[in-house]
């Protein structure tokens, strides 16, 4: 396993953090934190779902449960199958088999645009700006419910113009939160990767979700704005929305998130406090490969990299 | 050399119906291709079912104009279904060699001797503009002025023909900047992210796609009136001459396909006059008055290429776009 697949250790500056403490939700979980354990009021409930790309199984999850209101961070190293696990659950790709269910309502089977009407909606890995449209059409894009979406409507501006303001109101003001205000009237192709990261996320957000699910949404940005995006996060959470996160970052992960699940080789391998999940054996090996007890002496350097990587983990206390 | 003539013979073409039936088909593929992204390489395909479903219907069945009409739209929002319904849920590609292939079958349908009766065969249909010309509220008589003057019946052709061409324009502008519009430009942008945010992107490219066929539909139709039904008209070059008229007037853009249209049948008519007369005048002696038939197309092709050299976005394409053209 490649140095990469190792949790990016700390900045050189110092570690973003939150402008403010971030309140930690507790008590989520039923019973001991293991790999499935049920949740007190889960939103999303995942069941025995499967996915191979020909003899590869790059998701087998026997049962998952994340929880309502709270920000659940979904680790692993690279090729964990985490971007899978996010394309089945949001209907964009199709499991071998296994059913999962959100907000008590089965998803199996839902078209991914359905999945998206019904509250839960995700971003991309790879960021998908609809380039030749403004920052601003982007924005109203994400609106939900528009009387001017049907084709026959459209052609008569009196039925959806005053919906029209009101999405736009709302997308400045989501605008001026990330930042991007000043872009509105700019093509989305024009904006620097991590000013896409931040339009994918504000457009996520105009349709109100109840769970929000962010693919990398840090990767990227730089660490002034990481911060404010964190700060967002959070926002959502106060709000009222469940946030299920991707990131490479322990950093953020340990500020922000209220529950970790850990998944390795398509497998959820550990649960918990984003503190003492950290310390689960079952992380450490994940991350470095089940054997890297034999690799000592073959490349030392790395392994110190390696051990270095996950003692400042652990040390990340403070 | 008679240039008043060669002249005059060009600017004809500027507000020739047949300028208009290029110029709607053209807005059609702009639905398509332009707005949507959909490859739509069966243009040739809707326009012949327009000019069929129009003539067949008068002249089998007796149908009035508005019936006509009718008949010709609803088997080009059949066709359209046909297309779709296999191919929109795949990769863009397929839409191509389907349609491409769909249009073909169209036109050998037509000109198979198996349903001569109706269909005329290879030698078409004709005799079906009565109809149309009694709905004519001109007297007899001639309008016009100059290269413009015509007798009353190309008159109301003309006037129909850019009416509808207007109107049609003026309903893919309001359309494409209404909400529609934008998931619409959404999806040719990429349509992942469109269905993301809980868009039936599907559905909408269904409608995409019927939309820009019933207008290659109706220019089918408007094509038919001042000439003969023929099923040879109908090949795969007429749908790349529309894609060349789309390109050059600029692909998301509704006043270009109407001027790419005017452009290129002026030219074609001017270089076609220019090499006739030069032929016989004796300045090409290598060439035969039908090899100078053929000049005229490769004139108009390096016209359109230098524009598309100097003009990649269109004459009325948005340079800014072309920064980032991926
Ligand atoms: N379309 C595909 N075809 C074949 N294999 C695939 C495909 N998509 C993913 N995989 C494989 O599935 C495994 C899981 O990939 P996935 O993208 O889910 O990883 P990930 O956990 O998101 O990794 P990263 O942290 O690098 O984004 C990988 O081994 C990958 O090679
Ligand atoms: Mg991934």
């Amino acid at each position: 396993m490649s140095a990469n697949a190792v949790p990016q250790a700390a900045a050189p500056l110092e570690p973003p953090v939150p402008t403010k403490k971030p309140v930690k939700t507790t008590g989520l979980h039923i019973g001991e934190a293991a790999p499935g354990c049920a949740k007190v009021d889960p939103i999303l409930v995942v069941d025995n779902v499967r996915r191979t790309f020909g003899g590869l199984t790059a998701v087998d999850v026997a049962h998952v449960e994340v929880p309502r209101g709270a920000i659940t961070a979904l680790i692993g190293p690279n090729g964990a199958g985490k971007t899978t696990l996010f394309n089945l659950l949001t209907g964009f790709d199709k499991p071998d088999g296994g059913k999962w269910t959100f907000d008590g309502r089965s998803l199996a089977g839902v078209p991914a645009y359905k999945v998206a009407r019904m509250g839960q909606i995700r971003t991309f890995q790879l960021t998908k700006a609809l380039g030749l449209l403004t920052v601003m059409d982007n924005m109203l894009l994400g609106a939900k419910g528009q009387t001017g979406e049907n084709m026959f409507r459209a052609l008569m501006p009196f039925l959806w113009r005053n919906q029209e303001e009101e999405n736009r109101a709302k997308a400045l003001d989501l605008l001026t939160r990330f930042k991007l205000d000043t872009k509105k009237n700019d093509y989305a192709a024009s904006l620097s990767g991590g000013q896409r990261k931040l339009l994918e996320m504000a457009r996520a957000l105009m349709s109100d979700p109840t769970l929000v699910m962010l693919d990398e949404p840090m990767a990227g940005v730089n660490p002034a704005l990481t911060q404010s995006l964190l700060d967002h996060i959070l926002n959502l959470k106060s709000q009222g929305m469940t946030v299920l996160f991707v990131e490479h970052d322990m950093h953020m992960v340990r500020h922000i998130a209220d529950w970790v699940i850990v998944m390795a080789e398509g497998k959820v391998v550990a649960e918990g406090d984003p503190h003492e999940v950290m310390q689960n054996p079952a992380v450490i090996d994940a991350y470095l490969g089940q054997h890297h007890d034999e690799d000592i002496g073959v490349d030392p350097d790395a392994e110190t990299e390696h051990v270095s990587a996950i003692k400042e983990l652990l040390d990340d206390e403070r | 050399m008679d240039w008043g003539a060669i002249f005059s013979n060009a600017a004809v073409e500027l507000i020739s119906p047949t300028t208009a039936a290029y110029a709607l088909a053209a807005l059609g593929l702009a639905v398509h291709f332009g707005y949507t992204g959909l490859l739509n390489f069966g243009q040739a395909g809707f326009m012949a079912l327009g000019a069929y479903g129009y003539a067949i219907s008068i002249l089998t069945f007796g149908f009035p104009v508005w019936g006509a009409f009718l008949v010709g739209v609803g088997a080009s929002v059949i066709f359209a279904l046909i297309l779709g319904i296999p191919t929109l849920r795949l990769r863009a590609d397929y839409l191509a060699i389907v349609t491409i292939a769909a249009a073909e079958i169209v036109r050998l349908l037509f000109t198979t001797n198996t349903y001569a009766s109706v269909t005329g065969s290879a030698n078409g249909l004709s005799g079906y503009k009565n109809e149309f010309a009694a709905l004519n509220p001109l007297a007899d008589g001639t309008y016009g002025f100059g290269p413009f003057t015509n007798n009353a019946y190309d008159t109301w052709l003309r006037i129909v023909a850019w009416s509808i061409v207007i109107l049609a324009a003026l309903l893919v502008w309001q359309i494409m900047r209404s909400p529609w519009g934008r998931v619409i430009k959404g999806i040719r942008e990429d349509e992942d992210a469109v269905r993301a945010l809980g868009k039936n992107v599907y559905a909408y490219k269904m409608q995409s796609l019927i939309f820009g066929g019933v207008l290659g539909t109706i220019a089918g139709m408007i094509f038919a009136l001042p000439r003969a039904v023929v099923p040879s008209n109908y090949q795969t070059t007429l749908t790349f001459f529309i894609y060349a008229i789309l390109l050059l007037g600029g692909a998301a853009t509704v006043l270009g396909p109407i001027i790419g249209s005017m452009i290129f049948w002026v030219l074609l008519s001017f270089f076609s006059g220019f090499v006739a007369r030069a032929v016989e005048a004796g300045w090409l002696p290598f060439m035969t008055s039908i090899q100078g038939g053929q000049l005229r197309f490769i004139l108009v092709g390096v016209a359109i290429m230098l524009i598309v050299i100097f003009r990649p976005q269109g004459i009325f394409g948005n340079k800014k776009e072309l920064a980032f053209v991926r």
